[in-house]
């Protein structure tokens, strides 16, 4: 039943006259002419959200109410990223008998996402119809929050939200930094990165944190990790300009390590190695034969120990050429790195993960389709288990997860544009996943780690509520 | 391999950004079983003070303490007080005396940095280090509220839109003697859904109070209500202390001025607003010898209008009003003899036939001036004496913890006051035909 009231119309009335509001008009004069609606005391329904300004791994509670009872409302986000596009996702419900909707316990009938799925507003979002293909939301000032916004409109929509006129809106923002979060430049020995500490006097436990794809320089997560008590040194090692690959070696990475374990608010020896992808290759690496970098545990997200970084990464990359003939591309022209990643050659190439110390996990996704992360970890805790090492090897492995992990509620890329490394080539990657599942790796992925870090660097982090 | 408990207590406050109405959680965790603690916040104002509470807490046998379950056994709040940290604030010792905290710029979040100590401490906090500290943020405005600045007509003001495309109801929102431009309350007002102006009469210099009558308020009115994103037939007045009387003086006597609703906090009808300011303050130095100062040399002005006067003009006429009100005073308001104001205004509505429009809310042991929830209390502060531009020191009255209750209670009614009556109000309706 659709209700109305004179106050509705009014408003209608004083809109801007266009043509989709005056089709609206009529299609609403015809239905009011059918129905009948009594004197009714619900007029504005309210949407509330809480929090409004939440971390970008917090929970946060939908509710609607002041619906009238079993109304069809779709719910609907949507956020314009730093490159301007917009993303979009939106659920169906169905009002109760109290005329309310509420995110955490009521059902989506569909839309882009189903089932009860509180956060679905937020890790199902992709671009809206219409855009630049390939697309992938990367924040860059991470002083600034995610906005966005998050309206009811009336009825079960999938398309055309921005021709239509919400029944309420409210504007949440996702920050990347608790308040307190200081942002450190670090320019040290030819050592670039971004030192993010957390409010107080420290000193805190240290995590190096290595990220690895696409090439650009992201702080977020060491954003995010010093919001949760940690000194997080995000490490820049694949930017053009004054980095040279062939620079990029060993010793690089034994700096960046000590430049941290030697700040002043970083308790000393009490650090952690983290990597994604290319990244997790470099902390297998060093773990494994570094003198110098002797964390007390490591973190390896869709890794492998299948690429070597003993000398410097520009070797690495001549290998990944050489081997360019095993690049399999898909039938929508999507290139599946995998295999390339498993025909490199075997035995002396693999790193020695026998000599790791300390304790290490693993995060993967078993539709990897970037590197063999699944295969790659139970050969690793088969050699571990032939050089006695096999009970500091934790492994998480995730079903119908891709390869791109990030913090939890982050929308999930199947495919994105890219640009090779050794190459510079544009192509388009697949990283693989279906969201659904994904989107689960990421929020647990995200607790364990979180949990491990705590667990092996001997200090609390501050957990968010909502786990 | 164990963690070590004991030596890295974790300290959570969640959310780490609040609005400023909502509550906190504070945690702590990972400290020593039975070990004494001190909670404190601490604040620096725009004015560059500091200010400052803290509480005294033993952990539990898990060593934690948890601040909206466990007992603060002293300090500047004690009990079970989810809130106290920020209610119970006041300025550190050696401060300068008389201050009041209010924020100009509500753009920028209160930032607050709440910290653990060992041991129970009174004082010194900035001495020791602590065993963790964290950092809050609380903001009078939600995300995709706009700051629109009225100058129009003479009229001055800030206007605060809720996101999104509207219609909004509108809500026209009056400070008191204190004058100035205050926005923080009409920026809260738009984070729950209101379009609300805040409005300025009282204070600048090209403002004289000759010029502003009726007429003034009018005007605001209907630039608010005229405004594209307000609903025009979904307005109410809000108006603390001085405010009151306007508000109320509006409702009874203006044929602009319409309201679905009104709001009065602290206020009297004594001293209608039918004249020009210039002329209602000329009315009031008569009666200023009824104006007493204590001994601590603060200002008592409650009494200037005890005993309530039975003459009709030197009150408002409160039977012609046809709107629902509400009033909310404070049992120990020490500067507006409201309670008492509200018992007349009761008796006036009884004859005249209009009580049932009548709500009132009274506070015992609350003061003068009820702000928005977990603002710190103040029993006194400094203050300029309109007209006569003399520094004092006012005495608002209150005692700390009923007031904090009054803030946060009131204010819940007041924006389900205004929910009722311009979101949910059947007054609008239409019966369609069939």
């Amino acid at each position: 039943m659709y209700y109305f009231t004179a106050a509705f119309f009014n408003s209608k009335l004083r809109c801007v006259a266009n043509l989709t509001i005056l089709k609206q008009i009529n299609r609403v004069d015809n239905l009011i002419s059918l129905r009948s609606v009594s004197t009714q005391k619900r007029t504005c329904p309210l949407l509330s959200v809480q929090p409004v300004r939440g971390l970008l791994d917090e929970k946060f509670q939908i509710a609607v109410t002041n619906l009238p009872p079993n109304q069809k409302v779709t719910l609907h986000s949507l956020h314009q990223s730093d490159d301007k596009d917009f993303w979009e996702a939106f659920g169906h419900y169905v009002s109760d008998e109290h005329g309310s909707v509420t995110g955490f316990k009521d059902e989506s009938l569909g839309g882009t996402y189903d089932g009860t799925e509180p956060m679905g507003l937020l890790w199902s979002m992709r671009p809206i119809p219409g855009s630049r293909h390939g697309l992938r939301i990367r924040k860059r000032d991470i002083f600034r929050p995610m906005e966005v916004r998050i309206s009811v409109y009336s009825g079960h929509l999938s398309q055309g939200f921005s021709q239509q006129t919400p029944l309420t809106t409210r504007v949440i923002e996702r920050w990347y930094v608790a308040p307190g979060v200081q942002r450190v430049n670090i320019r040290e020995k030819g050592v670039r990165g971004t030192l993010f500490l957390p409010p107080g006097s420290g000193p805190y436990p240290g995590v190096l944190d290595l990220w690895g794809v696409g090439g650009d320089f992201v702080e977020y997560r060491s954003a995010l990790l010093a919001s949760h008590g940690f000194a997080s040194m995000a490490l820049e090692y694949l930017t053009p300009e004054d980095l040279s690959l062939e620079d990029t070696d060993a010793s690089y990475f034994e700096k960046a390590y000590q430049i941290l374990n030697n700040h002043p608010m970083v308790k000393k020896d009490h650090l952690a190695v983290l990597g994604l992808s290319l990244g997790s290759a470099i902390t297998l690496s060093m773990a494994s034969y570094s003198k110098v970098i002797k964390p007390q545990c490591c973190v390896c997200i869709s890794g492998s120990h299948l690429m070597p970084v003993e000398k410097s990464l520009s070797e690495l990359f001549e290998l990944m050429k050489s081997h360019a003939d095993k690049l399999c591309v898909n039938e929508d022209n999507q290139v599946i790195l995998r295999n390339l990643i498993l025909s490199l050659p075997c035995q002396s190439a693999k790193v020695d993960v026998g000599r790791i110390k300390c304790p290490l996990l693993l995060v993967n996704g078993d539709d990897d389709q970037t590197l063999p992360a699944v295969e790659s970890a139970e050969d690793m805790a088969m050699m571990m288990e032939k050089a006695g090492n096999r009970h500091l090897l934790e492994i998480l492995m995730y079903p119908d997860a891709g390869h791109l992990i990030e913090p939890p509620y982050s929308p999930h890329f199947r495919a994105t544009n890219y640009k090779l490394e050794w190459t510079k080539e544009k192509i388009v990657m697949l990283w693989g996943g279906q969201t659904k599942p994904h989107a689960y790796a990421q929020e647990d992925a995200w607790k364990k780690i979180l949990a491990f870090l705590w667990q092996h660097l001997s200090a609390p982090v501050s957990t968010v509520t909502s786990f | 391999m164990l963690t070590e408990v004991g030596t890295c207590p974790l300290l959570s406050v969640q959310p780490s950004r609040a609005q400023v109405d909502e509550k906190v959680q504070i945690v702590v965790m990972n400290l020593l079983p039975n070990q004494k603690v001190t909670l404190h916040s601490l604040h620096q104002s725009e004015d560059k003070d500091f200010w400052e509470a803290f509480g005294h807490y033993i952990s539990d046998e898990y060593g934690t303490v948890t601040v909206a379950k466990d007992e603060s056994l002293g300090g500047t709040y004690e009990g079970t007080e989810q809130m106290g940290l920020l209610w119970s604030m006041r300025p550190i010792p050696g401060s300068r005396p008389g201050l009041r905290l209010r924020k100009m710029n509500i753009l920028t979040p209160i930032v607050i940095h709440i910290s653990v100590y060992g041991g129970h401490l009174s004082q010194g906090f900035s001495q020791q280090t602590p065993l963790a500290t964290s950092v809050t943020e609380r903001w009078y405005v939600a995300p995709g509220v706009q700051r629109v600045n009225i100058r129009e007509n003479g009229v001055r003001g800030t206007l605060f839109l809720p996101p999104g495309p509207g219609l909004y109801p509108g809500v026209l929102d009056l400070w008191g003697g204190g004058g100035g431009l205050v926005e923080y309350r009409s920026g809260l007002l738009a984070s729950h859904g209101f379009a609300s102006m805040a409005l300025e009469y009282l204070g600048p210099e090209d403002l004289r109070t000759a010029d502003v009558d009726v007429s003034y308020f009018e005007k605001a009115y209907q630039i608010l209500q005229n405004h594209p994103k307000v609903q025009r037939d979904r307005m109410a007045m809000l108006g603390l202390s001085f405010g009151s009387a306007v508000t109320l003086s509006m409702a009874a006597y203006s044929k602009v001025i319409k309201p679905q609703c009104c709001v009065c906090i602290s206020g009297s009808h004594v001293f209608p607003v039918d004249k020009s300011l210039f002329e209602v303050f000329e009315g009031m130095k008569k009666y200023i010898g009824r104006v007493q100062v204590n001994e601590e040399n603060q200002v008592i002005h409650r009494n200037i209008i005890l005993p309530i006067p039975s003459d009709p003009a030197l009150k408002v006429d409160v039977g012609r009003i046809k709107c629902p009100l509400l009033l909310v005073n404070a049992g120990d308001d020490q500067n507006w003899a409201s309670v008492e104001s509200a018992e007349d205004m009761e008796m006036m509505m009884e004859k005249a036939g209009n009580r049932d429009l009548l709500t009132v809310l009274t506070y015992p042991g609350a003061g003068h001036l009820i702000e928005p929830p977990y603002s710190p209390h103040f029993r006194a502060s400094n203050f300029i004496l309109q007209g006569v531009k003399e520094k004092i020191v006012m005495l608002w009255g209150g005692q700390t913890k009923p007031h904090a209750y009054a803030q946060e209670d009131s204010w819940e009614k007041i924006l389900a006051f205004l929910r009722k009556h311009l979101y949910f109000s059947s007054n609008f309706a239409v019966k369609a035909k069939l």
